[in-house]
């Protein structure tokens, strides 16, 4: 028995196409169950065949692909394995990728595929050695970085919390086998302080990994406001030629236009900019429409206002649809004498935080680095060169330690379920275990995962 | 005069807990077995706490009996008191413990053995074990008789070279006055068997007309009474139970004792043995505890027929007059007469690590050693080893697969891969915090663990496998139904509920989603729907917790797969640690010394790194593996 792991396995860039293997015993009932087409539990192995990735809960379609079908032990790790060619872009991949995962596949750990592989006899030293070599030439830059993490302040910050998890451990056992001379009495309300400050600790790493990243795959950025205010000619602002790489990602089976911008070296990922062009010009329903789907999804909020009338009932509608993420209102039409009401828009804004209000002018090249300033400000970019912000950085870690903090949730509601003391040891050591997962520091089950770490995601 | 005297299949060198267990494996498996003790009154017999079980040493018994061992059986038939601890904790940490009438103890043990087709019990000091060419072939006893034979389980407890010390006072025997055995040590080094001391104790035994019980604290048995052997008929077993009693120290006791100290051997440095720090002496509390005004102190009846009373709590090696005043200073006894002194022993035991998780030597082919001899501490501990050894040098003849039960399978697993992978500096005692799989490794459910196990080796007969079948099947059908039994909100649902300060429920939930709840069990809530067939306490018992700790069971469960993944890595023998490149001096060294089975064992050795595993699993894979083979 092994568990079924997922990950892209082509590199973290937009693409032609991209490939997510999905590898295990359940490979291929999980990769049928997102797939519309030929039932891939009764494929032929080594078959290709065409059809969707559909998101059911959603009636979605994620993507058009083709599944490749590998039966074990025939197939790279010796195990059951389905590769779905997607198209290439970062954000369907992603979409694609976290809809295996919902339906039962876990994250791959960083050269999982190639550990299978070796665990299952597959590949000698010599052979996974040689596709080590061939990483190692493409990610030295970033095994520095992780070594810099394991020496510093993750590695503190883990080894704390284990150290501190442990303590409590020990005392719950010494206090089980020695009732004499450990009391327990009022110890499990001590406890769930202690691990609900360790969650708390957990919870803020994680919340930096956000912000990481946030800057690695590019913000979500939508850009929305009533027509003619001015939508058009900032996205062409921010696009122009001499300091953006812009992307055009047609989609074929979801008629969605993303542009990857870099503003001052924060990637930006607009969204639905097909909707934008065509809204200022064309049909206004499917424009609301359309900005509607992408304020779903936004980190970032774009709202603009033509600050040279007065707010009306339509802004209020849109401001009312905008999500709690960090929110950039531009008044546009700087040039031109400001009639909004600011009142009447704090007003509005009452519950809301996070979001900053300017007046620009969008066809002022000066426009573009306030904006990047003002956004820096919004997602805490500009501390981002302190390692300390950069604490966790890849998914496998945010993973383990996402674990570790669903164990130690697990202690809590021992402790609230009233469950007698040695309940709490088993989970509260599995959240042990998992810190110490990320920092490669694990003894039991986690030993070849350490020959492997140097491999990149998906291979 | 040296002569031949018999020739057995497989001889066992002892005949306290662990080879009493030894010899019955063996010769029910059909081999010609033979079973020395040094005294033919001294069979399984108590020289220290007179009960079986308790914490997690419970739990090993239940193990021996599913296995088709002699512990269980043989308690249920002369325990005079019996309780589970810890009730009001959860099902892993549940115990049982039953006081023993030590003298019937030891006779019913004893008629058990001789009563048993293909074993002879013999009384006689084994003093040279026999090898040649690597093999064990026989043994020598004192008088000069050769046994030939083709495995021999050492069982020899605390016996080698033994030596009694209290205060300044050493008696060159084993417990109890009884012989020790001087002789077998020198052979066992002569073949290359590294040995070393160790050192336990015990506490004085009271006259009981001399103790004022009526100051005291009487513990009682649990009623009803339940077996430790899953043969074992419950109604059959009810009986009229003795009292214990509870007492304390106070600071007078410790006052004395810190007083004397640098009289006890221990403190004053003539042990050179290192002694259990989960079994402490009096000493050893008031001086590790030195902010503790009292510790506990129980009394307890060592038989019907005897009025010996054991002080639980106060071990000790302090000489004859100090003990008369520091017991005497005990509420209860402050007019106690001493019947036999409290007393250290040492004796020579092994480095276990010589030992594969069979328990067989790994240098030498045959030998087998179980028990306190191992470097354990404790009656089940002792048994448990005793049985496996057993087993194994039986299957060992029979040539089959040795019996290996992993940490996940059972506390005999744990105890084993504990004694040979670490090699631990004290006497090892099992302790529910040893398992890592507490919750799956219940003592409730030893049968269902370990039954079919038991009837595979053959210790387990047809009749008592086809009824344990039909047990589980009870429970599997039960638990399904109560899967799939769904309550809605109508008024007697809603009624019982609020009986039972319980939520009345909003939408339909299943029996299951009840049985979880903190204040439910699956007792309660069956009121509401009975099952159609009659069901013991026991299978309700299973039914309930497989249902009410669900959560927790199928965590542990999901450990289990992550750790069995490295258990079944396995790691030749004959592997020339030498020649593995980039492993780290110390984890050479300590592999090279416990010779690993697997790759999970490997990663148990303290001084082994993850890195140093990993290096381990990439040569193993490797080319150069294969290549320094030829």
């Amino acid at each position: 028995m092994s568990d079924t792991i997922a990950a892209i396995s082509t590199g973290m860039s937009d693409a032609g196409i991209g490939v997510i293997r999905i590898s295990g015993d359940q490979a291929l009932s999980i990769a049928d169950s997102v797939f519309d087409g030929a039932d891939l539990t009764k494929c032929k192995p080594n078959t290709v065949h065409y059809g969707h990735l559909v998101d059911v809960d959603h009636g979605e379609i994620v993507d058009e692909v083709y599944a490749l079908v590998f039966h074990g032990p025939k197939s790279y790790t010796r195990e059951d394995i389905v590769e779905f060619d997607c198209h290439g872009g970062m954000r369907v991949l992603r979409d694609a990728l976290s809809l295996i995962y919902r339906a039962g596949a876990r994250p791959a750990e960083a050269g999982e595929f190639t550990k299978r592989a070796f665990l299952n006899g597959r590949i000698d030293l010599s052979q996974s050695e040689s596709v080590m070599d061939l990483i190692h030439s493409r990610t030295s830059f970033e095994r520095k970085v992780s070594l810099s993490h394991l020496n510093g302040n993750l590695s503190k910050r883990i080894h704390d919390l284990r150290d501190r998890i442990l303590h409590e451990a020990a005392f719950l056992e010494a206090a089980l086998d020695d009732p004499e001379h450990y009391s327990l009495e009022g110890y499990p309300k001590e406890l769930d302080q202690k691990v609900k400050n360790c969650m708390d600790e957990i919870h803020a790493m994680l919340s930096s990994y956000q912000q990481g990243s946030l800057l690695k795959n590019g913000i979500r950025t939508a850009i929305v406001g009533r027509p003619n205010v001015g939508k058009s000619s900032l996205l062409n602002l921010l696009s122009g030629k001499d300091r953006a790489i812009v992307t055009d990602i047609p989609g074929t089976t979801r008629d969605v236009l993303e542009e990857e911008i870099l503003l001052n070296d924060i990637p930006l990922l607009m969204m639905d900019t097909a909707g934008i062009h065509e809204t200022d010009d064309l049909v206004e329903k499917i424009g609301v429409k359309r900005s509607l789907e992408a304020l779903k999804n936004a980190d970032l909020v774009l709202f603009l206002i033509d600050g040279s009338r007065p707010l009306s009932e339509e802004d209020l509608s849109i401001l009312s649809e905008i999500p709690s993420v960090p929110t950039l209102i531009l008044f546009t039409k700087s040039d031109l004498k400001t009639c909004v009401d600011r009142e009447q828009l704090k007003d509005a804004l009452a519950n809301r935080q996070n979001y900053r209000i300017l007046e620009v002018n969008c066809h002022d090249e000066e426009t573009v680095s306030i904006l990047s300033k003002e956004i820096q400000d919004l997602f805490l970019l500009g501390n981002l060169q302190n390692p300390d912000q950069y604490l966790i950085s890849n998914d496998r870690q945010k993973y383990d330690m996402e674990e570790a903090e669903k164990s130690l949730g697990l202690v809590r509601k021992s402790i609230e379920d009233q469950m007698s003391e040695d309940f709490y040891t088993s989970d509260l050591m599995d959240a042990y275990r998992y810190l110490g997962y990320v920092i490669g520091e694990e003894v039991e089950d986690d030993l070849v995962d350490k020959v492997f770490s140097d491999f990149c995601m998906g291979k | 005069m040296n002569y031949v005297e018999e020739t057995y299949d497989i001889v066992v060198i002892g005949a306290g807990h662990a080879g009493c267990e030894a010899g019955l494996a063996a010769a029910r498996l059909g081999l010609e077995t033979i079973v020395f003790t040094v005294s033919m009154d001294s069979v399984a017999m108590m020289p220290c706490n007179p009960n079986i079980g308790g914490s997690s040493k419970g739990h090993l018994v239940r193990e021996i009996d599913a296995l088709g061992g002699q512990m269980g059986i043989n308690i249920d038939k002369t325990f005079i008191q019996s309780k589970m601890l810890n009730p009001s904790k959860g099902p892993a940490v549940h115990s049982l413990r039953a006081q023993a009438d030590k003298a019937r103890y030891s006779l019913e043990m004893r008629k058990t053995l001789q009563n048993t087709p293909h074993l002879t019990l013999r009384q006689a000091e084994v003093s040279e074990l026999l090898v040649s060419d690597g093999k064990v072939v026989g043994v020598k006893t004192y008088s000069g008789a050769k046994y030939k034979c083709t495995a021999v389980v050492l069982c020899t407890g605390v016996y080698l070279k033994s030596r009694c010390l209290y205060g300044n006072v050493i008696e060159y025997t084993g417990p109890n006055g009884l012989k020790a055995a001087n002789h077998l040590s020198d052979s066992l080094i002569k073949n290359g068997i590294r040995l070393r001391r160790f050192k336990t104790g015990t506490p004085a035994r009271m006259d009981g007309k001399t103790i004022d019980f009526s100051k005291l604290e009487p513990q009682y048995g649990d009623q009803p009474i339940v077996p430790f052997s899953f043969t074992t008929d419950p109604a059959s077993i009810q009986k009229e139970q003795v009292k214990c009693y509870l007492t304390y120290t106070n600071e007078e006791t410790h006052n004395i004792i810190r007083a004397h100290l640098d009289e006890s051997p221990i403190y004053g440095g003539v042990i050179e043995g290192i002694g259990p720090r989960y079994c402490p002496s009096i000493e050893d509390k008031v001086v590790k505890f030195s902010d503790k005004t009292r510790h506990q102190v129980f009394l307890e009846p060592e038989g019907l027929d005897t009025n010996e009373v054991y002080v639980d709590g106060m071990s000790s090696s302090m000489p004859e007059y100090v003990q008369y005043q520091m017991y005497r200073t005990v509420p209860g006894l402050e007019h106690a007469r001493i019947v036999r002194n409290a007393y250290a022993i040492e004796y020579d035991c092994l480095e276990p690590n010589q030992l594969l998780p069979s328990l067989e030597f790994k240098e030498i082919h045959g030998l087998f050693s179980g028990g306190q001899f191992n470097g354990s501490s404790g009656y089940e501990e002792a048994a448990a080893q005793g049985l496996i050894a057993g087993i194994n040098a039986a299957r060992m003849i029979q040539g089959k697969e040795a019996l290996v039960l992993d940490r996940s399978q059972a506390y005999i697993g744990v105890l084993i891969d504990d004694l040979v992978t670490k090699n631990n500096p004290e006497p090892y005692r099992m302790m529910t915090s040893r398992a890592e799989y507490r919750l799956l490794l219940r003592q409730d459910n030893a049968d269902l663990r370990l039954t079919r196990i038991g009837h595979e080796i053959g210790l387990i007969s047809d009749e008592r496998y086809e009824k344990f079948l039909k047990k589980k099947k009870l429970i599997e059908d039960e638990i399904e139904r109560v899967q799939s039994i769904h309550f809605g909100g109508t008024e007697s649902v809603q009624k019982f509920l609020e009986e039972h300060g319980s939520t009345p429920l909003k939408k339909s939930v299943s029996f299951a989603d009840l049985v979880c709840r903190p204040e439910l069990n699956y007792d309660l809530v069956s009121e509401l729907s009975p099952s159609d067939t009659e069901l013991s306490a026991d299978v309700r018992e299973q039914v309930n917790i497989q249902i009410k700790y669900r959560g927790y069971i199928e965590r542990e469960e999901k450990q289990v797969k992550e750790f069995k993944k490295l258990e079944e890595k396995k790691i030749p023998q004959a592997l020339d640690y030498d020649l593995v490149p980039s492993l780290r001096i110390e984890a050479r060294q300590k592999l090279k010394e416990v010779k690993p089975v697997n790759i999970g064992q490997a990663s148990r050795i303290s001084g082994v790194s993850p890195a140093d595993i990993s290096v381990l699993l990439i040569y193993l894979k490797s080319g150069k593996y294969l290549e320094n083979q030829h």
